[in-house]
């Protein structure tokens, strides 16, 4: 596409001055339409962000916020030590129950089952299943563990809902990681005589540990955040337990899901909630980058 | 140590692809042989099913038989693994473990195949490093990644990973394709040092590599794009290169190929 000229005259030396108008005026034009489009994308989570330091951070500063329940008759004095653990609590037993599935899936599909029917088959299930909504997970472990099996709700079976929730993404992005190293570096290996397991082990998990344990940090990331799971399959609850069996369990997103049944959404505890859930999350996506630098330096990029 | 490879009728398949027919030659031990060739005549596939690493590829299977000192290396109940431990391979391109030391790369052989006593591997890894004339550059700094190395150290740090696990024989790939002159001479230097103690198969696309490093040479060639690769003569790298025994040899030796 070329604009108008604009001297129509036979050219007689090289023009090398400046753009001409027209093209001046389409560049200035999508220019201040493109840094409007990205102040609209970023001013919201700036918002978010403010909104939820200034109403969060006066309860987070306190003391008490990391030594209390929600047991006082003195909201002055409520913590959110019982929702704290409960968060991290529930993200553990996810993690520990969803991390051995997923890397074992992914070593199979990427190192033994690679190419075959079968391997794409299961690829696409997890494809799928990465699109599963939260609250569909739910309402399945709901169904399974209560209805079906007459179980009562508890923090294992929210786990449980989150582990459908964290295995398809730790699972894709640890198949993608395994794909990246080098097949000369399996060659190299069995060319030393080294069996395929031992190879596994010693040479391909640690050279893409990194980025693995990215993806896992960003699926604990991701599942520590869901709501739906825990509104369906616990109970609210406002004092301190580490029992994961009660029904009566208390994490961060059920204290502002909580809150807002109460009708009393907006106020400074529930927004320290907000906080430090935010907080909480950032910090492991931070963990995940810093693991994710480190690991590109050591391949070279 | 230094066994003698024999090769018999051997025809190796892709799949449904005929890659290579009626293979036979043999290697005497302590030699250098020079696999020389046109792309695609399959040289390097019949270094690979020396020591059955053509299986990693799927789909890949061979016919015939491959002797080492009388073994079958195809026979029944030849673990593939067991074959890789006594053929060792070099490759095109240096592939140090990036994820290990210097010192670990080096001893990884046996460190992962259940050598644990530290002194002893040390020793090993020294010994191996002075066998591939890298030791004086990395004795300082054993901790450090292998990808810290430069290409041509970083391809004798493969060769002293290969020979550490004390290999009978070791097979190279255009070991020197991917380097500069002056790193490609330290390495060939290298291979004449090496078939004092191993047989050494090498592949090269160099012609003066293979007259330079070779006690003898074979030569392979494809009638046409799509045939199967064949190989056209094997003899003493001198008679070879001076008065080969077939018109195509001498062809291709002199530029008049194709």
């Amino acid at each position: 596409m070329s604009s108008t000229s604009d001297n129509g005259s036979v050219i007689t030396s090289l023009e090398l001055t400046k753009p001409s108008g027209p093209r001046l005026a389409r560049n200035g034009c999508v220019s201040v339409f493109m840094v409007f489009a990205t102040v609209l994308a970023v001013a919201p989570l700036v918002w978010v962000l403010w909104s939820a330091i200034s109403k969060g951070i006066g309860s987070m500063l306190r003391a008490s916020w990391w030594t209390n329940a929600m047991d006082s008759a003195d909201q002055a004095k409520w913590g959110a030590l019982h929702a704290i653990v409960g968060t991290i609590q529930i993200g553990l037993i996810t993690a520990v129950i969803s991390v051995p599935i997923a890397l074992l899936t992914a070593i199979y599909l990427v190192e033994y089952a690679r190419g075959t029917k079968m391997a794409r088959v299961v690829s696409f299930a997890v494809d799928v299943l990465t699109g599963v909504p939260s609250i569909v997970a739910a309402l399945f472990i709901f169904a399974l563990v209560v209805t079906t099996f007459g179980g009562h709700q508890s923090a294992w079976a929210a786990s449980l809902a989150l582990v459908i929730l964290m295995v398809p993404t730790v699972l894709r992005s640890t198949e993608e990681m395994l794909k990246l190293v080098p097949d000369s570096l399996r060659e190299a290996s069995f060319a030393l005589g080294i069996t395929k397991w031992r190879t596994i082990v010693s040479v391909v998990l640690p050279t893409s540990i990194s980025g693995i344990a990215t993806g896992i940090m960003l699926g604990l990331a991701r599942v520590m955040g869901e709501t739906a799971p825990l509104i369906l399959l616990l109970q609210f609850n406002q004092y301190f337990t580490v029992n994961p069996n009660t029904p009566t369990f208390a994490t961060l997103p059920t204290i502002i899901s909580n809150a807002y049944t109460q009708g009393s959404a907006d106020t400074p505890t529930v927004w320290g909630a907000a906080l430090t859930l935010i907080v909480l999350v950032m910090g492991l996506n931070i963990i995940a980058k810093s693991i994710s630098r480190r690991y590109l330096r050591r391949m070279g990029k | 140590m230094a066994k003698r490879i024999e090769v018999k009728d051997l025809n190796i398949f892709y799949g449904d692809f005929h890659a290579v027919e009626g293979v036979e030659l043999t290697v005497e031990p302590r030699t250098v042989t020079a696999f020389i060739g046109p792309s695609g005549c399959g040289k390097s596939t019949v270094l690979r099913t020396l020591n059955r690493m053509h299986e990693v590829i799927p789909g890949a299977y061979c016919t015939g038989q491959v002797l080492l000192d009388g073994t079958d290396l195809y026979g029944k109940g030849i673990d593939p693994v067991a074959v890789r431990h006594t053929v060792g391979m070099v490759f095109q391109r240096a592939n140090p473990f990036p994820a290990m030391s210097i010192r670990d790369n080096v001893v990884a052989g046996l460190r992962l195949t259940g050598a644990k006593n530290k002194k002893a591997l040390d020793e090993v890894a020294e010994h191996a490093l002075r066998g591939a004339n890298l030791w004086g550059e990395v004795k300082d700094r054993l901790d450090r990644s292998g990808a810290s190395l430069s290409g041509g150290q970083q391809q004798r740090l493969c060769i002293a990973r290969a020979i550490a696990v004390q290999p009978e024989v070791l097979l190279m790939d255009e070991p020197c394709s991917a380097l500069d002159p002056i790193s490609t001479l330290a390495i060939e230097d290298l291979i004449n040092e090496l078939k004092e103690e191993f047989t050494v198969v090498i592949v090269t696309h160099n012609m003066q590599q293979a007259a330079r490093v070779s006690d003898r040479t074979a030569f392979f060639n494809l009638k046409a794009q799509g045939e199967p690769g064949h190989l056209v003569e094997i003899d003493s790298t001198e008679k070879i290169f001076s008065n080969p025994s077939q018109k195509a040899t001498e062809d291709y030796i002199s530029g008049r190929f194709g």
